[in-house]
């Protein structure tokens, strides 16, 4: 039988690969939307430039797709060795769903991405543009299916129990796709992925401003394109972002209500209920130390009116209860991240306004050090999502405890170390060869692609050469 | 069981079309992991880049039916999806890492600054691809060999797996897989290298046809079912000429390697094989999902479940294959050191 040992084991192996899975995808969301607008620009203006910047983030983009695509093998699989007794009742529901992805999303993805890497000399270039959109629609569809999926674990409905076996039997596909928590966090997830490739793209190109200036030389028209959009990106996604994130709130509270007492760390139930905005949640004692506290906003913020009564732990029984001590935080280091980027937006607007975009080295430096918030706040973002629906893995439905699979604990822990061993490597490697691509500039003039000649040879010569994937293989006559 | 309700005939559908998919996958990722393994009899550089080139384009679809049989079985069998994946912890997460670890040397080794560097990558790809190849075969095996089952859950020893029938299973895996990738290569390279894996493709079939020997032998005397399904009439219709298949196979695989005119049939030889030791273990199992416990019915969804993916699949399965064989028509045609520069 599976000890306690073995749960606590398996919730920290699907936490530590979710978690690094997360980040690659939503990369690829927000990475593959920027290089379809980039080879649309390109199209449409002609302007080398972008394509320049295009096939400098194409690199990237090779690199954190497969990325994704082996972490999340590891997901697909990880349903049935760690949670087996969860996919024998949930199975019926979320099976389909995943499927779908596989069918409308991954081999859509997967087909094209060959012709979006290697294929511009190939197909031509609108055929090839094509293939860019497909890729990023792609992205889309599956980051929706799998919204679809956790959604339905937070907020099930269209189902029905069948007695005996504790088996979710779906009757309403309809009802289970579009669940009440899903198209808050679609809008939510979809506009964090944006958004982090965006903080990044404004790092990656406030790295090169700062270079220049030292250097004493004129930034790049590359550089300097690339650190506008990512400055737009923020100025307008930011507190759009906001917006989202308190909507969805609302909608938590609503359906979650549990989730929302142990993100506020408030025990008790009340009206006017103050924001606290430090605290220590004991969940043992039932108090949250070390409070500071703006009176009445708790209730303002989560129900927009001051007298709006707002849940507490203790209207649930000890063991319905989130540990509120990881939520309390990562739920304010994500505001907190939130409002920092706003913040870097609308400063952007002011000096742009006055005409020192590209000049201002205070944007600069703050641009580089947010470069990888967005990640940051989007994993808090989902730490609080799901360590909020505990004990449950089907909120209020089915436990956590009775979701792990018989396999014994020293099976399990060996797999983490494997697992903790295997991606420290692949990923480190991974993000060590980001890192260096990141630091060369994109290179100016690179050759158009055309049909006729071989965009390779071109490449050779550029100083980017060696980020090139290689493997570009040529067609001869069959 | 009532042969004209959904609960009978769907489970049927969707055995069928897993069996599809699985196959797919075999074909599709079995050449290009075994192009991995053949990176050990390979060390010169160009032609491990040549190599690589023949799959970069295609390998993530390829990887992708594997995803596809998870989520299949996940949502239409999950029974067995919640009895294999436990029983099989470890060879499935050995084979995990090891797909991880050659999927990001494909990315990997071409970004490197240092020779050591790539080499070490190199290496990497060669050993994931091994270990990948050999864990599929040591799951097969386990699976045919039999999993213990009580009320729908798994109740044997996580070590069950580590038993002589699925450890020559992975061997026997792995030598076709390098088969077919030694013969894919064959099929997309030229000179030099082309001339290599004939070779290679000559001793891996005499090996490949020495496996399938053995396995067949040693299935039946498994499970008495197995041996039935053998000799019952009327299958044995069906079983008779599986092996004048396989000699009338090996005797074109052999003059196609010989004859240096054909690029392709030794390609289209070792599917062949391929196809005619997956139909065998179909016959083998059926109606079993989980041998010996566990039929497909046993371990089905419910009928809506079933239903719902089912539509998709008809409609998008065709769609798929489709643009998948226009991903690779594509890149049609052999690489060669010189395709880089049109001459
Ligand atoms: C760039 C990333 C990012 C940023 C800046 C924010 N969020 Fe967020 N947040 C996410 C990325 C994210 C996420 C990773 O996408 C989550 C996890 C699951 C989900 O639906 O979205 C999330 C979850 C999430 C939840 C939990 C919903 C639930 O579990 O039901 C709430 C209440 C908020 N967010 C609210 C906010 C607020 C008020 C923000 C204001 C600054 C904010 N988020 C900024
Ligand atoms: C991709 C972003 C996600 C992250 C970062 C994430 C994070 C986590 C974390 C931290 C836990 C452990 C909670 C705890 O017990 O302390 C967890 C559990 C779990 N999550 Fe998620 N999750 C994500 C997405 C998903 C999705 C999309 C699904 C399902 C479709 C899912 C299903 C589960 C399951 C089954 C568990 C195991 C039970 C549990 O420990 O709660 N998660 N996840
Ligand atoms: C825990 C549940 C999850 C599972 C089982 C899972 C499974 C997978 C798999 C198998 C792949 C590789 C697909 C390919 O071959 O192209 C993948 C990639 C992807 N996943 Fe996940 N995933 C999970 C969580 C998430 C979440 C929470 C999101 C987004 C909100 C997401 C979005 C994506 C996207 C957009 C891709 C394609 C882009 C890429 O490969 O980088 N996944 N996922």
């Amino acid at each position: 039988m599976a000890g306690l040992d073995s749960l606590f084991l398996a919730r920290l192996q699907f936490a530590f690969t979710v978690g690094f899975h997360i980040v690659f995808p939503a990369f690829s969301i927000g990475l593959a939307a920027f290089l379809a607008v980039l080879e649309g620009l390109w199209l449409k203006t002609g302007r080398q430039v972008y394509l320049d910047l295009f096939r400098y983030w194409l690199h990237t983009f090779s690199i954190v797709f497969g990325m994704g695509v082996v972490s999340g093998l590891v997901m697909s699989y990880e349903f049935g060795t760690n949670w087996a007794r969860f996919s024998q009742k949930v199975g019926p529901i979320l099976g389909p769903l995943l499927g779908y992805e596989v069918m409308t999303a991954f081999f859509l993805e997967a087909g094209f991405l060959g012709i979006m890497l290697f294929g511009m000399n190939r197909v031509g270039p609108k055929l090839h543009f094509f293939a860019t959109c497909v890729v990023s629609l792609g992205t889309l569809i599956s980051m929706s299916w799998i919204l679809a999926s956790n959604s339905w674990m937070q907020t099930p409905q269209g189902y029905t129990m069948e007695a005996g076996t504790g088996r979710f039997i779906p009757h309403d596909w309809w009802a289970i796709i579009f669940n009440p928590s899903f198209p808050f966090r679609l809008v939510h997830m979809a506009l964090a992925a944006f958004l982090s490739v965006a903080l990044l793209v404004g790092g990656v190109g406030a790295w090169h401003l700062l270079r220049a200036r030292r250097a004493g030389q004129q930034p790049t028209e590359a550089v300097r394109i690339m650190f506008s959009m990512a400055m737009w990106m923020a100025a307008i996604v930011a507190p759009v972002q906001i917006l989202a994130g308190d909507t969805q709130g609302l909608n938590t509270l609503k359906y979650q209500p549990a989730k929302i007492a142990a993100m506020e760390g408030d025990w008790e139930s009340e009206s006017y209920a103050p924001e606290l905005l430090f605290g220590i949640p004991d969940m043992q004692n039932e108090v949250t130390r070390y409070r500071i506290a703006i009176p009445y906003a708790g209730s303002l913020i989560l129900t927009h009116s001051l007298s709006g009564k707002v849940p507490g732990m203790k209207d649930y029984p000890r063991d319905q209860r989130a540990p509120s001590y990881v939520v309390f935080f990562s739920f304010r280091i994500m505001v907190l991240l939130g409002m920092l980027m706003a913040a870097l937006g609308f400063y952007s607007v002011w000096l742009r306004w006055r005409g020192r975009l590209w000049s201002d080295v205070l944007l600069q430096r703050a641009a580089l050090i947010m470069a990888p918030a967005g990640f940051i706040a989007l994993l808090c973002g989902w730490v609080t999502t799901e360590v909020g629906r505990q004990p449950f893995t089907v909120y209020g439905l089915l436990r956590t405890a009775d979701s792990v699979s018989p396999v014994p604990g020293g099976a399990v822990a060996g797999t983490l170390v494997s697992f903790v061993i295997v991606y420290f490597i692949v990923f480190a490697s991974g993000i060590s060869i980001l890192l260096r691509g990141f630091m060369k500039e994109p290179h100016v003039n690179e050759a158009a692609p055309d049909r006729h000649q071989p965009q390779r040879a071109a490449a050779m010569a550029a100083p980017i050469s060696d980020m090139i994937p290689p493997s570009r293989p040529t067609r001869e006559g069959e | 069981m009532d042969p004209t309700g959904a609960t009978y005939w769907l489970p049927i559908v969707w055995a069928v079309l897993a069996a599809m998919a699985i196959f797919i996958y075999v074909v599709l990722d079995g050449f290009d992991l075994g192009l991995g393994i053949l990176f050990l009899a390979e060390p010169d550089r160009t032609h491990r880049n040549l190599m690589v080139q023949t799959v970069a384009p295609v390998w993530d679809g390829n990887e992708t039916w594997m995803i596809f049989g998870g989520a299949a079985l996940y949502g239409v069998f999950p029974n067995a999806y919640a009895t294999i994946l436990p029983a099989l912890y470890l060879p499935v997460l050995v084979m995990l890492f090891a797909l991880i670890i050659r999927g990001v040397a494909f990315e990997f080794r071409s970004r490197m600054h240092t020779e050591r560097n790539r080499d070490l990558w190199d290496t990497g790809f060669f050993v994931g691809s091994l270990i990948a190849a050999i864990m599929q075969g040591v799951i097969l095996g386990t699976l045919v060999g039999g999993i213990r089952v009580e009320n729908n859950a798994f109740v044997g020893g996580s070590l069950d797996w580590l038993a002589p029938f699925p450890l020559f299973c992975g061997v026997a895996v792995a030598c076709g897989y390098t088969l077919l990738g030694a013969t894919w290569l064959v099929w997309r390279t030229e000179s030099d290298l082309q001339t290599t894996m004939r070779k290679w493709a000559g001793i891996l079939s005499v090996l490949m046809l020495l496996m399938i020997g053995v396995v067949s032998l040693w299935t039946p005397a498994l499970h008495a079912t197995y041996m039935q399904h053998w000799t019952d009439w009327p299958r044995i219709l069906f079983v008779a000429p599986v092996p004048v298949a396989v000699v009338a196979l090996a005797i074109t695989m052999f003059r196609a390697l010989r004859g240096r005119t054909s690029r392709r049939i030794p390609f289209l030889c070792a599917l062949g094989w391929f196809f005619l030791s997956f139909t065998g273990l179909g016959i083998n199992i059926w109606p079993y999902i989980v041998p010996p416990g566990m039929t497909i019915w046993d371990a089905s969804a419910p009928p809506t479940s079933q239903a719902f993916l089912l539509v998709g699949a008809l409609v998008l399965l065709p769609l798929i294959l489709t643009y998948t064989a226009y991903a690779y028509h594509v890149f049609r045609g052999p690489v060669s050191v010189h395709g880089e520069t049109y001459h």
